[in-house]
């Protein structure tokens, strides 16, 4: 597994993530937003939270224009892994990766906490790790994840079991009030192919129990096998 | 030439900013306010004087970048 993780300005947790790939045994390369390809041979693309270009005008929509997007966009319909965290999912809606797009919070506030989630189906390359169903603990922290799209989507994404994660508490219930105001609770959502993921949690955050716990392992371990 | 392009969230998008605006008109006693719905406000110099050009191009800037067609609208205003 060879990961390219994309660097714009105001990203700032590319560190995070890279180590967290390389701790599940993935091959990583930084790669800039300026740039016009991607490394040879990358087989998944990260693009990490952060705050690329100050979050002007829109989360993620300048990033979404950068040059090395049009190479993302083209692995991306070659079939390539896309992995978009936090600011990058915003980013990953604004390219047209995903559908839909990541709206101010709700309650207007930015949230910064632990948050259950409970992780959908485990038969993709991000969460084979993962038991069907179970809840995992990680992080949050954003001022617009709530995921808005028309009923025509949500109603394809539910059909088509492309919800790949939803906040729920701690005993797995979905939340009614979730953090955000996200339609259906959710909080990451993949491609038509399955192979682009979206969401806004960190699991990257939570890869060493001396840091709050290591829920999040099970998506690197599942990508750093994956092809 | 001067453009104003305007951006504004599509009826029945959630507009929590709006929301806090309005809710704060309302707390300085102003009578009358029902609703505010905030939105974006894009001036912008074009070197063509060719108006329809112009209206052209400010459409492709809006679809490109300045309005996320998912929730917002837009409205071209050619000032001349």
């Amino acid at each position: 597994m060879r990961a390219a993780v994309i660097t714009f300005p105001g990203t700032n947790r590319d560190g995070d993530i890279a180590r967290a790939l390389r701790m599940a045994g993935a091959e990583v390369i930084h790669s800039w937003h300026a740039d016009h390809d991607l490394p040879a041979g990358t087989d998944l693309v990260v693009l990490p939270g952060g705050f690329a270009y100050g979050d002007y005008m829109r989360t993620g929509a300048i990033a979404a224009r950068a040059n090395i997007m049009d190479a993302v966009r083209a692995h991306a319909a070659r079939g390539g892994y896309v992995l978009g965290v936090c600011n990058g999912f915003q980013i990953a809606c604004e390219a047209g990766l995903l559908p839909g797009v990541l709206m101010r919070n709700a309650g207007l506030k930015f949230v910064c906490r632990m948050q259950h989630l409970r992780v959908g189906r485990v038969d993709t390359a991000f969460t084979r790790q993962y038991a069907a169903g179970q809840v995992i603990k990680v992080c949050i922290a954003h001022g617009e994840g709530n995921y808005v799209c028309d009923d025509e989507t949500l109603m394809r994404l539910e059909a088509e079991n492309r919800i790949a994660f939803r906040y729920c508490d701690a005993s797995g219930d979905i939340m009614r009030e979730n953090p955000n105001g996200s339609r259906h609770a959710i909080a990451g959502i993949y491609s038509e192919n399955l192979r682009v993921l979206g969401m806004m949690p960190h699991p990257e955050n939570l890869v060493e129990s001396l840091v709050g716990g290591t829920d999040g392992q099970g998506l690197f371990a599942s990508l750093a096998v994956a092809g | 030439m001067k453009a104003r392009v305007t951006v504004t969230l599509k009826n029945g998008v959630l507009d929590p900013q709006g929301k806090a605006i309005e809710g704060a008109l309302k707390s300085f006693g102003l009578e009358g306010i029902d609703s505010v719905r905030q939105g974006k406000v894009f001036d912008i110099e074009i070197a063509t004087q060719d108006r329809s050009r112009a209206e052209a191009l400010l459409k492709q800037a809006c679809e490109k970048l300045l309005a996320n067609l998912v929730v917002e609208n837009y409205t071209v205003e050619v000032l001349g």
